[in-house]
């Protein structure tokens, strides 16, 4: 609510990390993928060494076998032909405990990993959370990570394996000839060194594709959300002609990432060609100076197969990796971002029961890279008193509840409620003493007695009722037909705005606060349900110390005392009758309330 | 529509057959990525081909006769070489072609989709979450053409398919027979994995779903979560299904890991088996060794391409689902006719005075037993100024938006200078009545993106409004003037301010007719005097239509329309109606509470009735 646009710390994109550095953190914060790497590694390498002996039999069973040196060996045969089987049978069963257990610690991982970013996004600062687009925070713990359990359980697994196999394929191959492997890895050198050159291209492209994605979306949404707004000034075409640009620029960005995929994969099968020719005319060379037996040559050629399979699917996982190490940065940047609000956790103040004392030692609060908004401001609220804070939009007085409720903390100075300092107070007992009813009571899809319970977990339905009765609420709540069984909808849609806040009321009455900051609500409803919420709120700050960001004159006139805040510092303070008699800043707000009123 | 259609089973005829809408629709390009895979299938074949020749007219005789023509070893060269240089033109058509073709027909059913969103009655919009429009744009179609990625591979390794039979049968009768069972075996393994792995897929796909809704409820949420220092049952409730989603996701993983290693066993068994028999039949004389390699070979490269047709099948369901599910937007009805009317003034620039607003005998109901508005019949004179008060559910919001044609009546007419606004043309309405909701949307465009909407309006009349509205203040203070952006539904802007800048979107065009819908809430009383005032003393001769809840708003008026369940229950000048009903008395009064500055002792009053 203030003027200034907010400036606010944004979620460190983790942009600047490269590949190993990303994957590295990320198993730090998922520590399930490093459990039994080196068994699942082992099971690997089993399996990989299972395919390299079925093409061996062949050419040992082409080479001893059917070109023996003594005529055919039948026996021989007999017996490679049963290592081979083996082979496959233990190959197979490797590879399946292997896959097993890859999907099960990369799950594992991953859930874990889902789960902290979730918290973290709650224990950021409020200031973070609303500059940052929510659907681009949900993404981070959805999408995001979907698209690193895809790498991992397929990519990831792949990668290894393939890894292992072209250097198990490069071990064997140098064992029949070490000439020819030469000749293999100098065919795939250009490829190998271009990789790096694509990777970048890659990152940049699929970087750009994301971004149009996110700018497709919001466009998508305005006809959407803005259905009312686009028809009754009759923007259809201009609104089609800025979505149509943001799919067109999805579109090219996706072809564009596309062509760069087909050609590095591309390259694999030219090098593929270009090892096949060099072995067979090597392999000859090297046969007429008696280094090689046409054997040989032949299950090298099919050893190369085993090379290059490994190689062309690596280079396509590296393509897709480019998307998960972004996805997996993605949600390393938000774990990585700082939560400004250190809860002093066990070691935290309790603050005794009973109504709060306040007090704003100094207090300066300026947003990130802006003015201060609020200057060097100290006061003391009694406790039990009912305090309304009065000023114009932008003067600082949504800071001040804002400090109180330590959703943010100050620049410099401090809040200190009974003489503690909000800083060190633990946060189940600064959650437990202090409740904020914000502008717009936000409640959950879910009936109206779970909304309510989030006050006070362990409520039951009994004590809601009487939580409402003594608001004046028992009949507004008896006249709901489904009581409180009412589903509130998404947002609490299904409930009118004045409902909304009856019941945020009454989630604040049962959580039983020491401390009530109330964020008075602009919006008008209905006359009647505007008494309620009068009386109820009435009701709820008796016998608690109460700030109330007011923007309504008689919540002003029913307040104890009232505090005016202009341009982030308290002038003028006191009773409503006192302050009006007094003018100043106060008298022109009292003023301009009293001509809206008309006649 | 109807949910029979997506909740239904996606068969295989379905999957082809969303295909065969996206083939119809790019027959050149399908084309193009096609002859580009069987190119690459048909050159993977030839390389072992190219392979097979080599040994039995190079390699071998090298080997026997101690010595090669320089032209055969160049042979050797050339040919792998030229096969595998075609192959790459062959993948990059290929890969290039399927993605032009994917991303061609996303774009397509996006700009269709969003034709539909644009054009669908309020009525529509209002029965359908953003959440889910938002999906059917993107991740639905994403999914309808998902299967069109590895289509033309598939359809390359049916070709190479065919060819590598073709070539082992040429090869040798007797081993290609044997070879050729490893195909119906692995794509028997395909569909017992298909059959096993789709449910659970399917229930991943829903629990995402669930993971992200409670994601994006509990962070539009955070403040209350943070202020009651609920973080960790929210945590608890989130890591509740992100366990279940880990826990369906490993099950369809052991499935995986079951299918995978049969798939590369098979094939090798295949050549274990040809190996086997073709050795015996060398033996015999029957064949030569070069055959016997060449089948074997065919069979190890032909064995990795063939699970792209598994990788096709395997997103026909969410294909089906997600077409299905885009087509239920594209199938939807309800379009507005337009007349072809125009009203005088419009467009032409320069107001002629206001517009005369006749509401005739009106009826609209949202359900049929209960009727938001009934006989509702008022008239509002040129340059007048009405103010439409009710309690909620009188329908005021409801009449606002018959009156912008957002919605149609059931019966009687609304009529601007006498036209009724079913006959005017598109576009026609907005030229000469402009809104302003309670809640104000604005555009992800700059300060005078939102003002104008794209209309050619000099700077200096966008500040004219941004004065009236009292935003120019605000606006002069952020750091790109009126080329500041205002971001996602321009969040960064405090709801008065937002108010704000919508009602300048109306006032820089003039209106005829000016319809504010408690459009004014989230402003300060100061700001909303002041604005109130430029009101009153700016384009004086526009019709002012307010619905309003504050006294100083209605005193604006120079009549009220007292709305009570759907009927015009009273109309007059405010203090004449005060007087009149005691209905509208209490209704007025209850809200403002005890009168300022008249002297009694500030107190809540009672119960209204």
């Amino acid at each position: 609510m203030s003027a200034t646009v907010a400036a606010g710390t944004t979620v460190e994109t983790g942009e600047e990390i490269g590949a190993i550095e990303t994957l590295r953190r990320g198993v730090a914060f998922s520590p399930e993928l490093k459990e039994g790497f080196v068994g699942t590694l082992l099971l690997a390498v089993l399996a990989t060494l299972g395919q390299v002996i079925v093409p061996i039999a062949v050419q040992q069973t082409l080479d001893r076998g059917l070109n023996g040196p003594d005529g055919p060996d039948v026996s021989f045969m007999v017996s490679m032909g049963l290592v081979a089987g083996a082979a496959i049978l233990l190959t197979s069963i490797a590879s399946y405990a292997m896959t097993a257990r890859l999907f099960s610690r990369a799950e594992h991982g991953l859930a874990t990993l889902r789960i902290k970013a979730f918290r973290h996004v709650h224990d950021l600062p409020l200031l973070t959370q609303n500059t940052e687009r929510r659907g681009a925070l949900v993404s981070r713990v959805t999408s995001d990570v979907d698209q690193i359990s895809q790498f991992l359980v397929f990519g990831g697994i792949m990668f290894v394996v393939s890894v292992g196999q072209m250097l198990v394929a490069t071990v064997i191959m140098a064992i029949y000839s070490w000439q020819l492997t030469l000749v293999v890895w100098l065919c795939f050198l250009p490829l190998f060194l271009s990789l790096r050159f694509f990777q970048r291209k890659l990152s940049d492209a699929y970087g750009t594709v994301r971004q149009q994605v996110g700018a497709m979306l919001s466009a998508i949404s305005e006809p959407v959300v803005g259905a009312a707004v686009v028809r009754s000034y009759a923007v259809e075409h201009r609104t089609q002609a800025r979505i149509d640009e943001a799919i067109a620029r999805h579109q090219s960005a996706s072809t564009r990432a596309q062509g760069y995929t087909a050609f590095s994969f591309s390259l694999g099968g030219i090098s593929a060609g270009l090892a096949n020719a060099g072995v067979l005319v090597i392999g000859i060379w090297l046969g007429f100076a008696d280094q090689i037996t046409a054997g040989e040559v032949l299950a090298f050629a099919f050893l190369v197969t085993l090379f290059v399979g490994p190689v062309q699917f690596g280079t396509q996982i590296l393509t897709d990796a480019q998307n998960a190490i972004a996805g997996w940065r993605r949600v390393i940047g938000i774990l990585e971002t700082p939560a400004d609000l250190v809860d002093p956790g066990p070691d935290g103040e309790v603050l005794p029961r009973g109504p709060i004392d306040i007090e704003l030692r100094e207090v300066t609060f300026a947003y990130p890279g802006g003015p201060p908004v609020l200057h060097d401001v100290s006061l003391r609220i009694e406790s039990g008193s009912r305090i309304a804070v009065v000023g114009e939009t932008g003067s600082g007085k949504s800071t001040v509840a804002k400090l109180l409720t330590r959703l943010m903390d100050p620049t410099s100075g401090s809040v200190l409620l009974d003489g503690v300092d909000v800083r060190d107070i633990g946060d189940a007992s600064l959650r437990r003493s202090v409740v904020l009813v914000p502008q717009e009571g936000f409640l959950f899809d879910d009936t109206l007695a779970a909304n309510a319970r989030y006050g006070k977990l362990d409520a039951t339905d009994e004590e809601i009722v009487a939580s409402a009765a003594e608001l004046g609420l028992a009949d507004w709540l008896a006249g709901l037909p489904r009581g409180l069984r009412t589903p509130v909808g998404q947002r609490g849609e299904s409930l009118s705005a004045g409902e909304r806040q009856l019941v945020a009321l009454l989630r604040a009455h049962l959580a039983d606060p020491d401390l009530l900051v109330l964020d008075e609500a602009t919006s008008a409803v209905d006359p009647a349900l505007e008494m309620r919420i009068g009386q109820a709120l009435e009701r709820l700050m008796s016998g608690r110390t109460s700030v109330t960001i007011a923007h309504r004159l008689t919540t002003a006139e029913n307040a104890d005392e009232v505090i005016v805040v202009d341009r982030g510092r308290v002038v003028q303070r006191g009773p409503h009758a006192d302050l009006v008699a007094e003018g100043g800043v106060y008298g022109g707000l009292h003023a301009s309330w009293v001509a809206q009123q008309g006649k | 529509m109807g949910p029979e259609r997506s909740t239904r089973r996606a068969t295989l005829r379905d999957g082809f057959a969303v295909l065969w809408v996206a083939i119809k629709r790019e027959p050149r390009i399908f084309a193009l990525s096609t002859v580009g895979s069987l190119l690459f299938g048909a050159l993977t074949v030839a390389d072992a081909w190219v392979l097979g020749w080599a040994t039995e007219h190079v390699v071998l005789p090298a080997f026997r006769d101690g010595e090669i023509g320089a032209g055969l070893l160049w042979a050797v060269l050339g040919l792998f070489l030229g096969v595998a240089i075609l192959r790459a033109v062959g993948i990059v058509a290929r890969r290039l072609g399927a993605g032009v073709m994917q991303y061609r027909m996303q774009a397509h059913y996006r700009r269709a989709v969003t034709r539909q969103y644009l054009s669908l009655p309020m009525e529509w919009h209002q029965r359908h979450p953003t959440g889910q429009l938002l999906s059917n744009a993107n991740s639905d179609v994403e999914a309808a053409w998902g299967p069109i990625a590895p289509l033309p591979m598939a359809v390359g390794t049916v070709a190479m398919m065919l060819i590598a039979v073709g070539q082992m049968l040429l090869a040798d009768l007797m081993l290609a027979l044997i070879g050729l069972l490893v195909f119906p075996a692995v794509i028997g393994a395909n569909l017992a994995y298909q059959r096993l792995a789709s449910p659970l897929m399917t229930k991943a796909q829903a629990l995402r779903a669930e993971v992200s809704e409670i994601a994006h409820e509990s962070f539009d949420g955070a403040m209350v979560v943070k202020t009651l220092g609920r973080e960790g049952e929210e945590t608890a409730r989130f890591a509740a299904k992100a366990h279940e989603l880990r826990n369906v996701s490993i099950k369809a993983g052991r499935i995986r890991a079951v299918f995978d290693p049969t798939l590369a066993a098979l094939p090798n068994i295949g050549v274990l088996i040809v190996l086997a028999v073709g050795v015996s039949r060398v033996l015999h004389g029957q064949t030569g060794a070069g055959e016997v390699v060449t089948v074997a070979y065919l069979l190890t490269i032909v064995s990795f391409p063939i699970r792209s047709i598994g990788w096709l099948l395997g997103e026909f369901p969410r294909s089906v689902v997600g077409f299905d599910r885009v087509h239920t937007v594209l199938d939807a009805t309800g379009e507005m006719e337009y007349g072809a009317r125009r009203l005088d003034g419009g467009k032409s620039g320069q107001p002629v005075g206001g517009a005369r607003l006749d509401v005739d005998h009106l009826a609209y109901a949202y359900d049929r037993d209960q009727p938001v508005l009934d006989e509702v019949t008022f008239t509002v004179e040129p340059g007048r100024t009405v103010a439409l008060v009710g309690a909620t559910a009188s329908g005021k919001s409801t009449l606002t938006g018959l009156m912008t044609r957002l919605v149609d009546p059931d019966g009687g007419a609304i009529r601007v200078d006498g036209v009724d606004l079913r006959d005017l043309r598109r576009g026609a309405l907005a030229e000469s009545v402009a809104v302003v909701p309670q809640t104000a949307f604005l555009f992800d465009d700059t300060v005078r993106g939102n003002v104008t909407l794209g209309a050619d309006i000099p700077d200096a009349e966008v500040w004219a409004a941004l004065r009236t509205a009292q935003a120019d203040g605000f606006v002069a203070a952020l750091s790109d003037g009126l080329d500041t952006k205002l971001g996602e539904r321009g969040t960064s802007l405090s709801g008065g301010q937002r108010q704000r800048i919508s009602l300048a979107r109306a006032l820089v065009r003039h209106p005829r007719l000016l319809i504010l819908d408690d459009a004014t809430s989230a402003v300060d009383p100061e700001v909303e005097a002041r604005i109130l005032g430029a009101l009153r003393s700016g384009d004086g001769d526009a019709t002012l239509v307010v619905v309003a809840y504050r006294k100083a708003t209605i005193g604006l008026a120079d009549e009220v329309i007292f709305l009570d369940e759907g009927r015009v229950a009273a109309r007059g000048p405010h203090d004449e109606l005060l007087e009149r009903s005691p209905d509208y008395a209490n209704l007025v009064n209850a809200y403002e509470q005890p009168e300022a500055g008249d002297g009694r002792e500030p107190q809540l009053t009672g119960e209204g009735r």
